[in-house]
């Protein structure tokens, strides 16, 4: 019990690091790095001429069906793996209950192609 | 608009040398307050023996262990800048660095001097909070992985029992911090690199997960010490190759390498998501990256090339170490060789690659392997086999690599047939001139 | 102070009220449903400063509008305030990849519009180095080409042989690049005695390596999805376009000045004249490779010629042409020719003249108008970058992003060329 505690400290503290170490060289960075900043230097990049019309647009519906076929099969795939795991010790129907919800999965990616959604324009 | 003055400058770098000296001396302060007391063996009971608060003492042995595995992946990326620029250097017959140091060896420092100095220029526009935050989410990423990376029989971060979901779940953190800086950044590029990272990151974790769950399914353990120790007999390499490909190919896609490197593809999008950083926020995008390829191929050397397994490993533990980076070298060499003569794919081909032909590979190889790894246990039980060692996984490979014939064979038929296709719609679609004249 | 001028310097350029754009860009780009994006003049793909404006939906290309202009040096105009022999050297900064073709099609009109002959060997070597320079052009092209789709090697390999090219330019002229080896009525000097032997150990060399970029690339997966059937330009549409050269071959149409009206001694050799047949990146690479095995074979048939070909490396004509310096001493007519022809300059009849030369990206053109006196009334290149330019807005619609940059490599401009 307190091995297990004991390791999601670790992935705990882990997570509070992880970020702050790569951090660490920002901060320096900022403090002993020039400022002096301007409008021109601080101006949208845009291969040296002023950008026109807004960044933030209203964007092409295709990548957010990409988005929404990759959540389902995402969240399905986090089902597999405890059926992956204990796989060695399952009898012959959990088998095939997963070999059942893998090919539903691929019936899913088919369904998806049929319907074109895996197209990108 | 001069806004600060040059004595400025100096009072900070002496600021921060002094808040660096501190820092430095508590550590070894604490150090040897550790090591005086001679207890290394049991530090937290040690440390609550001379009169620590039990908690507190539970805490010190983990931060530090926290502080060694996040450092290392670290100082490995100073030396990786220099291994890939070498590498390429030769690939493309030309010397690299050789300036500073040694055979140059000393150029990343000399870069991350520089650019530690350098200005850090936010744009106009910019959504400041998660414009900071994506760089250190880039290379916090990667650093998570690390905590579940056994480098030898006896030394590793933690051994999670989920450590499979565990890697797959912060691997993808660094797709979340691209699509932030792209975003963040307010500037057309950037954004087409976010928006394309969002197709490409994201789909290509779909094989890579389905690559990834072979060896679980072959471990019966999704732990990565449990998969490495699971390969003391073969590893999965040779149980699974088309596995051990699939998976190749989808890191170096979740990676944004060459040929998948379209996210900051530099000729087209220019630097893409990272654009508009500069200075050491850029250096963090860059050290993920080059860490993300290197985290790759010891996590390859973990999955299928049998980790720290070798010749005296489990007596000699650094010898454990020194076979891990070994085989992970060798998956980075190939990724830098992949990088360095591919041309880039476009996005739809890209997508193309992922849906059409990766997921439905990876699906009917996870279906296989399923298959012949039940048919090897039930003839492994009526042979009256125990895998123990080599000659006894001898059996079980050997069904298993009749399965990744099969699905060769599948694939070859398949996509054989598919190309045909679409060969006789590309020549029609392919104008074909009549007309000649002079 | 001078942050304020830069400030309102920017303010100045256009500031991007679309309807000024209306008719060029689609309506969805007045409503904001589309983004427009500036791909250049400062994009490390664009080949120089060429800009695109580009209105994309997604990815995809709705309409591009080239801009250009960024390297205008008016290098036409200055010409017409130097004489003829001090023009040559300007013409070496217009196309700047293929230097020694601008040297030669000017060359070629004044040597037209004064009547000077030039003697055979001189042609053969202007011959030799039209082909290196084509080489040399090629290989720039392909690396930037390589390097545009992610193929970074391929760059660094052919820089490499490119600086053997280079290297000879230099023996030849004194100069890597700029050389202005190609005079009014010859070259500048004769083949200096390590020339040959370094052009044959390149000749030697360089086959092989033509085979390592096509086994790199020819029939690499990834290089043939991005290239076939990107860009197709179909045959009436190129020459509706005016477009010339390698881009003008691959769409299938039999179109080369070095074979239609021989110039210099190409007539004596035998070559072929590559052609593509679907007209999209992948035959324009395809036949820019080829050419440059063709030109390999041009050379060493030139060289052969080279041995039997009589006369010097200039004319003799004194009027036109400097005498050796070795004569100076004993001449007096040498050293007033001399003087003359360094301080005024040789004079060209008032009429009008074009001549036009196949250059490594196609047709390029000089017109020349001379006044009777030293110096030229109007000189205008026709070159093939603009040409090319020109044809991106109709080449790139309804393509990817990541294939504008496979087009704009693949008709193969240069923006000193373009704007000049």
């Amino acid at each position: 019990m307190t091995n297990v505690l004991n390791e999601w400290a670790f992935i705990g503290v882990f997570f509070l690091l992880a970020p702050l170490l790569p951090s660490l060289p920002i901060a320096i960075a900022a403090l002993i790095s020039p400022r002096k900043p301007n409008a021109i230097k601080q101006a949208t990049y845009e291969c040296g001429l002023e950008t026109v019309g807004d960044t933030w647009v209203q964007f092409k519906v295709q990548y957010y069906v990409f988005g929404l076929i990759f959540l389902v099969f995402d969240v399905e795939m986090v089902f597999l793996f405890p059926w992956a795991l204990a796989y060695q010790q399952l009898d012959f129907f959990a088998f095939a209950a997963g070999l059942l919800f893998i090919f539903l999965l691929t019936d899913a990616l088919f369904y998806a192609w049929g319907k074109n959604a895996l197209e990108w324009s | 608009m001069e806004s600060r003055s040059t004595p400025n400058q100096f009072l900070r770098l002496g600021i921060t040398l002094v808040i660096l000296a501190v820092i430095g001396g508590g550590l070894i302060a604490l150090l040897n307050g550790i090591t005086g007391q001679a207890c290394l063996n049991n530090l937290s009971s040690c440390l609550t023996n001379n009169g620590w608060n039990p908690g507190i003492a539970g805490f010190v042995p983990i931060l530090l262990g926290v502080l060694g595995v996040a450092t290392f992946p670290l100082l490995v990326t100073i030396l990786l800048i220099w291994v890939e620029r070498k590498f390429a250097a030769r690939i493309q017959d030309r010397i690299g660095p050789n300036r500073v140091g040694p055979f140059g060896l000393i150029q990343p420092l000399a870069d991350v001097l520089k650019l530690l100095t350098k200005e850090d220029i936010t744009p106009t526009g910019a959504d400041k909070p998660i414009y900071n935050l994506a760089p250190p989410f880039m290379v916090a990423s990667v650093l998570l992985i690390w905590a579940v990376v056994p480098f030898t029989p006896y030394h590793y971060g933690v051994d999670l029992e989920i450590g499979a979901i565990y890697f797959v779940a912060v691997a993808s953190i660094a797709t979340l911090a691209v699509i932030m800086g792209g975003w963040a950044s307010n500037n057309k590029y950037a954004l087409l690199g976010a928006f394309r990272t969002v197709a490409l990151l994201v789909s290509y974790e779909i094989p890579l997960a389905m690559a990834l769950l072979v060896p679980v399914l072959l471990a019966g353990s999704m732990s990565m010490v449990g998969i490495v120790e699971a390969q003391g007999a073969m590893w999965f390499m040779f149980m699974a190759p088309i596995a051990t490909l699939l998976f190749f190919i989808s890191s170096q896609a979740e990676v944004g390498r060459a040929p998948f490197d379209l996210i900051e593809a530099e000729s087209e999008l220019i630097a893409g998501f990272n654009i508009e950083y500069s200075g050491m926020k850029f250096a963090m995008f860059f050290a993920g990256e080059f860490m993300h390829v290197f985290t790759n191929g010891v996590l390859m050397a973990i999955l299928f090339t049998g980790g720290w397994w070798g010749p005296f490993a489990y007596e000699a533990p650094l010898l454990g170490f020194f076979y891990l980076m070994i085989k992970s070298s060798f998956w980075y060499f190939i990724s830098l060789w992949v990088r360095n003569s591919l041309p880039r794919f476009r996005v739809d081909q890209v997508m193309n690659l992922n849906w059409k032909i990766l997921v439905p590979i990876s699906i009917l190889n996870l279906i296989m392997m399923a298959l012949m790894l039940r048919i090897a246990l039930g003839f492994e039980q009526s042979a009256g086999i125990v895998v123990t060692d080599f000659f006894s996984a001898l059996p079980r490979t050997g069904f298993l690599l009749i399965g990744n014939v099969v699905v060769l064979v599948v694939v070859w038929l398949w996509l054989g047939r598919q190309g045909r296709q679409q060969r006789q719609l590309e020549e029609m679609n392919r104008f074909s001139v009549t007309a000649t004249g002079d | 102070m001078a942050n304020m001028a830069m400030t309102t310097a920017a303010q100045n350029e256009w500031q991007g009220d679309l309807s000024e754009l209306k008719g060029l860009v689609s309506e969805r780009a007045l409503t904001g449903e589309t983004m427009m994006l500036n791909m250049g003049p400062h994009h490390p793909s664009t080949h120089g400063v060429l800009r695109l404006l580009l209105e994309l939906d997604g990815e995809e290309i709705v309409s591009c509008i080239p801009d250009v202009g960024y390297l205008h040096t008016g290098i036409e105009k200055n010409i017409e305030a130097k004489t003829y022999e001090k023009g040559v050297t300007l013409t070496d900064r217009m196309d700047y990849l293929a230097p020694m073709s601008n040297n030669m099609v000017f060359c070629m009109a004044i040597e037209k519009l004064t009547d000077l002959d030039v003697p055979e060997r001189a042609q053969v070597i202007r011959t030799i180095c039209l082909e290196l320079t084509r080489l040399n052009s090629h290989l720039v092209w392909l690396g930037t080409h390589a390097i545009d789709m992610g193929a970074m090697s391929v760059f660094l390999y052919c820089f490499r042989e490119r600086e053997m090219i280079l290297d000879m330019f230099e023996m030849l002229s004194g100069q890597r690049m700029m050389g202005s080896y190609i005079r009014p009525g010859g070259v500048w000097r004769d083949l200096p005695q390590e020339f040959l032997p370094a052009l044959e150990t390149f000749l030697n060399y360089f086959p092989a390596k033509i085979d390592d970029y096509e086994r790199l690339l020819t029939n690499n997966p990834v290089w043939i999805d991005r290239t076939q059937g990107i860009g197709v330009i179909e045959p009436d549409v190129a020459l509706a376009y005016g477009i010339t050269g390698p881009s003008l071959r691959a769409s299938g149409v039999n179109w080369d000045i070095r074979k239609t009206s021989p110039y210099l001694t190409y007539g004596h050799y035998s070559f072929d004249v590559p052609l593509g047949e679907h007209g999209d990146v992948y035959d324009r690479y395809i036949v820019r490779v080829r050419e440059m095995r063709e030109s390999v074979s041009i050379i060493r048939q030139a060289l052969k010629h080279l041995t039997q070909a009589s006369g010097g490396f200039r004319s003799n004509n004194r009027k036109f042409v400097p005498p050796p310096r070795s004569e100076l001493g004993q001449s007096m007519e040498a050293v007033i020719h001399h003087f003359k022809l360094w301080t005024e300059g040789f004079s060209a009849p008032d009429a009008e003249v074009y001549m036009a030369i196949e250059s490594p990206r196609g047709e390029i053109g000089c017109y020349l108008h001379g006044t009777g006196g030293n110096k030229p009334r109007r000189v205008h290149f026709k070159t093939p970058s603009l040409i090319h330019i020109s044809a991106l807005s109709m080449i790139t619609k309804n393509h990817f992003i990541a294939d504008v940059v496979a087009i704009i490599g693949s008709v193969d401009i240069v923006l000193g060329d373009c704007d000049r």
